[in-house]
């Protein structure tokens, strides 16, 4: 028999952390989200398909744009003390994930920029010179192309691999503790990006493949899962307790019902018979995909808020 | 360099709070927060029990996670003592140092940045003990350089029962308790 | 609760206050106001006074940064505080910014029982009380006007009011708190344990706590010498009900029933007797009437005492030879809140026998003989000769050597043995600290004038004709504390900071009412200040010296019987009374006999009420500082009892006693630290005073609960630990 009592009441801190809301899963659902973008308009540009009129090189690098913006957005209002946001940019910690992350954002955009002077849409052709003049550069040096491919894969990964790495270097939260979290929230944005453009593309040749690839990216995820959970349940006895939060606890409808369920298991299948043409493409798999990858941030980041110590 | 570090003897400790009230008088703690708290831990059945009362607080640990983590720098070891400090022009408030530390040390002050214990670095560089330990009228906590091998803290390491918390978090805190 | 129901309860709240009369005080040029108005100067400025939170009066040293108070700490000359406050002193700023604060006087302007109230100026309130006081005189005697007062704030209120001439003052400090234990060792030693207690506890080489509960009790010397104890290695013998933060520090830790302690002592003199392990030398030298007493407590067996307290023969053995080890730096402590079964002065005067018998009274390590400074009294002129007090009629209780609170109460009540017809109540919120509320309500309606001093809108300001407002301890001079301790020495208590409103100090309040009652002879001095210095050139020492240092020190004399403190004890023999002749003739057992106590019936559990280190009684509560540290109380519950209950800590319940009260919603604290057959709470909380905003129905109120209680017939002492209660479960709403 334990009794433990705590006079501290500390408002976010107690009885159980709660510092973060919707804001940070959001911004780590949209990062995740980004990355698989990048990485995948990234392969198609290196594969050389702009030259196609394909979405994943045209509109995606646009929508990724939009899509990083409402990401920081959603981060910028996680802040505490806004008006100090700037002193993100004063100095780089390299012992600190969010410093990385802080910078490799900066870095994301111009790349991303870059990305979408490849092909100027027509509309904005002819209104910002120093656009065109860029846009032709590029245009004149396919390898300048490869390499901007090359840049988005690579920053893509590094993206996607940040997202879960801002978790995981959070020793405190035994939930968090894994080397697999990169690995999950990479895969899984990129399952979402995936399911991003099965879902607008009306291009039959991108759905097909990305509807492919995506049950590639979900069966993946699938054996990350297993990694991420036998890890944790292999290891100390406060990082057993931390994956039951999401294995039996509290979390454990959500995660089971809405990410595994609705999230992975069943686009999944409706995404096999429809690759093998035994159903139509609907927006369903795609939808349910997004949604269940959004799910997964918030589950890990209110479940990891909630495993602790002792 | 000093090291500073406190060693607080649960056998005199009655819990009454003192240390709490006195923080927050000598660092204005908004209502509602604790830069410092007590935990009471009892074990057994009913009548043979054993109960320890610990004043807590952010431990200064060597390696402090939310040092490490904050992307600002607002967070930092402080040259006096290796107090660990915030320094609230830099924090932003992304709570992530709070997320870091496996004490729950820390909290959001209602102005927006990560606030916490400071081993009361302002009154120890004027010579005197922080306000929890000069206020204790059990006398049990005592507070000084870790590193002097005889400073009154480490003498009483050297010689009494002591325990830290959650060791294995790998923070190295820097406050003992004394059984 | 019969007659009176809750919600008719008065409330003084600033929605509430009606017809604001300007108030604007001091129009007279006679007393000058309160302390010169301090600068809201640039830096820190550190004045020395003695808090008031409870009635330790620790030294303090306040501090005040730029024009704002900023904190508290003890003054390191303060032989009490030794430089270090308990944490309701170090929170007592809180007292001083509280938002619920008093700020005018009131006026009830409607019968009582209604809620209206108007603010008016001091001229008005004085006018008002001087007119109702005339008529009481006239009509019944002034002795039918009596004063409640609790604290050294009271001393100038009282001397107005003996100068009125009335000789009925009481407070709750005795019959509800230490006078059974005062009069015990009175009967015993002839002299009180008195405040602060003169136990030399740092010194004990053993120290036995029965109930006790140091460290949750926060009386700052007794805390701090307890700690040294413990940290010297002491051996610390508990016996309490509960599993308290002393028992934690116990080697033994006995789990007594609640009401049987006079057996485990009567056992535990026992032994000591029949081992003959007592103090051989010390009780020939100073016994009376020791072979009596040993024929008498031979039957009480450690055998015997098993069933009536639940502590094995064994355990109660070797506890005993452990005391008896030590001896004589055993210190059995007297306790102080003595007022539990009715039986306390019998239990207490054989906890003073087990002292007698370990030699420890007079002895280092057992109880010292305090000493304190000359300093004489302000030479007033006589009051006039007041008749008989009317608490304790015929001697009732023979060995009252103070009022009874509750004996006034019921001339109250009574009429008898001559009506009471106003009261005065200074800091005493009497509807918390008096057993059974309902005969406190009864005896207010009886009256012709409730005047109530008080920083809050306490409960029983609800109840006042007239509100004084008074500043708070760090706003005002008071008395000086000449206090009875290890070592001599007087303290000041002055102004650190104005008050915020058109609050004034007691000190002002007397002499204006004095003077409206045309007794301005009774106040020779101009100010407080000149009454101060006066007292203290008197006895050859500075007042500006004690404005800057706040304590002065005299030379340290003998405490101990060995060190040269007289052996003197103030009995009818002239000795240690092992064997009474004076409670024999009065018709009581000369040395204790047990009696055992009424059980709880099935399903119940005894309410057994203590002490929080952040709370002093129901005066904290809105102290924004200290309640930020515990804002509710909780109820413990036995965790096996919880679980048959249903009911786990944090649920809402409650209580409801054998009368059929039922108390405000408390959350439970389901524990192992308490006995299934009671259950404990801190008291003070439950306030039903709307206008103390923050404290309101947040806890339940012990006091409340206690509608029965068991009368000491030696002293009149009000026992309140007799009552039972069921828990009733709580719909809860998130
Ligand atoms: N049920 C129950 N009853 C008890 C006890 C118990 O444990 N349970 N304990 C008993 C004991 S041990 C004691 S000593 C008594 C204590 O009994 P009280 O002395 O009546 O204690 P409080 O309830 O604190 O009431 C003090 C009142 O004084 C007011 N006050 C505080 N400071 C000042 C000031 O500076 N000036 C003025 N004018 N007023 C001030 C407070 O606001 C409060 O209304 O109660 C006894 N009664
Ligand atoms: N923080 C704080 N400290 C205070 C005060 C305060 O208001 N706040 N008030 C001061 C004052 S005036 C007083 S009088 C004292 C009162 O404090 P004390 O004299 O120490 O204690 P009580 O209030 O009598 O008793 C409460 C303890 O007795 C135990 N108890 C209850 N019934 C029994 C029983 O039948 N037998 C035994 N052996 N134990 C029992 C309870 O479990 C609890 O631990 O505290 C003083 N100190
Ligand atoms: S002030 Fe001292 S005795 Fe009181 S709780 Fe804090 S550490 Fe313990
Ligand atoms: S206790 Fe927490 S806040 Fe303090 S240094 Fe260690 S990790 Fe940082
Ligand atoms: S909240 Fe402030 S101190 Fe903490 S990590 Fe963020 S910037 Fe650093
Ligand atoms: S050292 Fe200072 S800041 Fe830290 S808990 Fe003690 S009083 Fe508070
Ligand atoms: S014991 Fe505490 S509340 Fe009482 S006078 Fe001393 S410091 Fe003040
Ligand atoms: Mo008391």
């Amino acid at each position: 028999m334990q009794e433990l009592t705590i006079t501290r009441h500390n408002e976010m801190i107690d009885p159980l952390l709660h510092i973060w809301s919707w804001q940070i899963p959001v911004y780590l659902f949209i990062g995740g989200l980004v990355a698989g973008i990048m990485i995948i308009s990234g392969y198609f540009v290196l594969q050389g398909q702009y030259k196609r009129n394909v979405f994943s090189c045209f509109y995606l690098p646009h929508i990724s744009l939009l899509l990083l913006t409402g990401g920081m957005t959603s981060l910028f209002l996680d802040l505490e003390h806004k008006l100090y946001v700037w002193r993100l940019y004063t100095t780089f910690h390299w012992t600190s994930p969010m410093s990385w992350g802080s910078w490799i954002l900066v870095i994301i955009y111009p790349v991303l920029w870059l990305n979408t002077l490849i092909r100027i849409p027509e509309r904005y052709q002819n209104k910002v010179p120093v656009f065109d003049r860029l846009s032709a550069l590029i245009n004149k040096h396919p390898v300048l192309i490869k390499n901007i491919g090359i840049l988005n894969m690579l920053l893509g990964v590094l993206l996607g691999m940040y997202t879960g790495v801002l978790l995981s270097a959070f020793g405190a939260r035994p939930l968090w503790n894994s080397a697999m979290l990169w690995m999950l929230f990479l895969v899984s944005g990129l399952s979402a990006a995936a399911a991003l453009v099965h879902l607008i593309t009306t291009d039959q040749y991108e759905r097909e493949l990305l509807a492919k690839a995506d049950n590639a990216f979900l069966t993946l995820e699938l054996f990350v899962f297993g990694g991420f959970i036998t890890g944790l349940l292999t290891s100390t006895r406060v990082h057993i307790d931390a994956v039951k939060l999401i294995l039996v606890g509290p979390y454990a409808a959500v995660f089971w019902v809405l990410v595994i369920g609705t999230g992975i298991l069943l686009p999944l299948s409706i995404q096999l018979l429809a690759v093998n043409h035994k159903v139509k493409h609907t927006p369903v798999a795609p939808l349910l995909v997004l949604a269940g990858g959004l799910m997964l941030r918030f589950v890990i980041v209110y479940a990891g808020q909630y495993s602790h110590w002792s | 360099m000093a090291r500073f570090g406190m060693a607080i003897d649960t056998v005199r400790c009655v819990g009454c709070m003192d240390c709490v009230v006195a923080c927050k008088t000598e660092n204005s703690v908004p209502e509602g927060f604790n830069r410092d708290w007590i935990a009471t831990e009892v074990t057994g059945t009913f009548p043979t029990l054993h109960m320890e009362i610990r004043s807590e607080r952010c431990n200064h640990c060597d390696s402090p996670p939310c040092v490490h983590c904050c992307p600002t720098g607002a967070s930092h070891v402080h040259d006096v003592g290796g107090v660990v400090l915030v320094d609230y022009d830099k924090c932003i408030g992304c709570k992530a140092c709070v997320a870091s530390c496996p004490y729950g040390a820390r909290f959001i002050n209602p102005s927006g940045y990560a606030e916490k214990c400071t081993f009361c670095i302002h009154r120890v560089e004027q010579g005197l003990l922080p306000a929890c330990v000069s206020v204790c009228p059990t006398h049990c906590m005592h507070f000084g350089d870790l590193d002097d091998p005889n400073s009154e803290v480490s003498q009483l390491l050297a010689s009494r029962n002591h325990h830290s918390l959650l060791p294995e978090a790998g923070t190295k805190p820097r406050i003992f308790y004394l059984t | 609760m019969s007659a009176y129901s809750r919600r008719k309860f008065l409330k003084i709240s600033a929605a509430t206050v009606t017809a604001a009369t300007a108030a604007s005080a001091c129009t007279e040029a006679s007393a000058t106001p309160p302390a010169p108005a301090r600068r809201a100067t640039k830096g820190v400025e550190r004045v020395p006074t003695y808090c008031d939170v409870c009635f330790w009066k620790c030294g303090a040293i306040a501090s005040v940064r730029d024009g704002a108070l900023w904190k508290i700490e003890g003054n390191p000359i303060d032989p009490l505080s030794r430089g270090r406050l308990c944490p309701r002193g170090t929170g007592g700023i809180g007292a001083h910014s509280d938002p619920d604060r008093l700020k005018r006087p009131l006026i009830r302007r409607s019968d009582r029982g209604r809620e209206e109230w108007a603010e008016v100026s001091w001229d008005e309130a004085f006018a008002y009380i001087a007119k109702k006081m005339h008529t009481i005189k006239e009509t019944h005697g002034p002795e039918s006007v009596a004063m409640f007062a609790h604290g050294i704030g009271g001393n100038f209120l009282k001397h107005t009011l003996k100068a009125y001439g009335t000789p009925n003052f009481a407070a709750p400090s005795f019959a509800q708190c230490r006078g059974p234990r005062d009069v015990g060792f009175r009967m015993t030693f002839g002299e009180d344990v008195g405040s602060p207690e003169r136990t030399d506890i740092k010194n004990a080489q053993c120290l036995v706590l029965i109930g006790s509960h140091l460290g949750e009790n926060m009386h700052n010397t007794q805390v701090q010498e307890f700690a040294e104890a413990v940290g010297n290695g002491a051996t610390i013998i508990v016996a309490d009900p509960r599993f308290s933060v002393a028992a934690s520090k116990a080697k033994h830790y006995l789990p007594i029933k609640p009401g049987t302690d006079l057996a485990l002592v009567l056992a535990w003199m026992n032994v000591i007797v029949t081992e003959g392990l007592y103090d051989k030398d010390y009780v020939a030298k100073y016994g009376f009437g020791f072979d009596q007493f040993a024929a008498s407590i031979a039957a009480n067996t450690p055998e015997w005492a098993y069933p009536e307290t639940g502590i094995e023969p064994e355990v109660i053995r070797a506890t005993a030879r452990e005391m008896a080890r030590h001896k004589p730096a055993t210190l059995v402590h007297p306790g102080r809140h003595s007022a539990w079964y009715g039986d306390d002065t019998q239990r207490s005067r054989a906890v003073a026998l087990l002292n007698a018998l370990l030699g420890s009274w007079g002895r280092k390590g057992g109880f010292y003989t305090p000493v304190s400074m000359s300093v004489p009294g302000y030479p007033y002129p006589a009051y006039p000769t007041a008749p008989a007090k009317v608490d304790n009629p015929g001697g009732k209780y023979p060995f009252a050597h103070e009022a009874i609170s509750t004996g006034i109460r019921e001339a109250t009540i009574t009429g008898q043995p001559y009506p009471i017809k106003g009261w005065f109540v200074y800091a005493t919120n009497l509807i918390h600290s008096l057993p059974n509320e309902a005969e406190t309500i009864k005896a207010i309606q009886n009256l012709d004038l409730l005047v109530v001093v008080d920083v809050i809108p306490s409960e029983i300001a609800g109840w006042a004709d007239v509100v004084l407002p008074e500043s708070v301890y760090l706003e005002r001079y008071d008395d000086l504390n000449v206090e009875w301790f290890r070592e001599p020495f007087v303290a000041l208590r002055q102004p650190v900071i104005d008050s915020p409103d058109d609050q004034k100090p007691n000190w002002w309040m007397a002499k204006r009412l004095a003077e409206t009652l045309g007794l301005a002879h009774y106040y020779p001095w101009k100010n407080i200040e000149e009454y101060l210095d006066h007292r203290l050139t008197a006895a050859g020492l500075s007042f500006d010296e004690l404005k800057k240092e706040g304590i002065i020190r005299g030379a340290p004399q003998p405490i101990f019987f060995d060190d040269g403190a007289p052996s003197e004890f103030a009995t009818p023999s002239g000795k240690i009374e092992f064997f009474s002749l004076q409670l024999q003739k009065a018709g009581f057992d000369p040395v204790p006999v047990y009696h055992r106590p009424a059980e709880p019936p099935a399903g119940s559990f005894r309410l057994l009420a203590g002490r929080a280190p952040v709370h002093t009684f129901s005066r904290t509560q809105s102290n924004r500082i200290l309640s930020d540290m515990m804002d509710e109380n909780e109820v413990w519950i036995n965790a096996d009892m919880a679980r048959r209950l249903d009911v786990k800590s944090g649920d809402y319940v409650r209580l409801k006693n054998q009368d059929a009260v039922v108390s405000n919603r408390i959350r439970v604290k389901a524990t192992e630290r308490i006995r299934p057959d009671c259950v404990y709470m801190v008291h003070g909380f439950g306030h039903t005073a709307r206008g103390l905003r923050h404290a309101l129905q947040k806890g339940a109120s012990d006091a409340g609960l206690i509608t029965r209680y068991a009368t000491d017939p030696l002293m009149g002492g009000t026992g309140m630990n007799v009552n039972f209660v069921t828990i009733e479960p709580e719909v809860t709403h998130g």
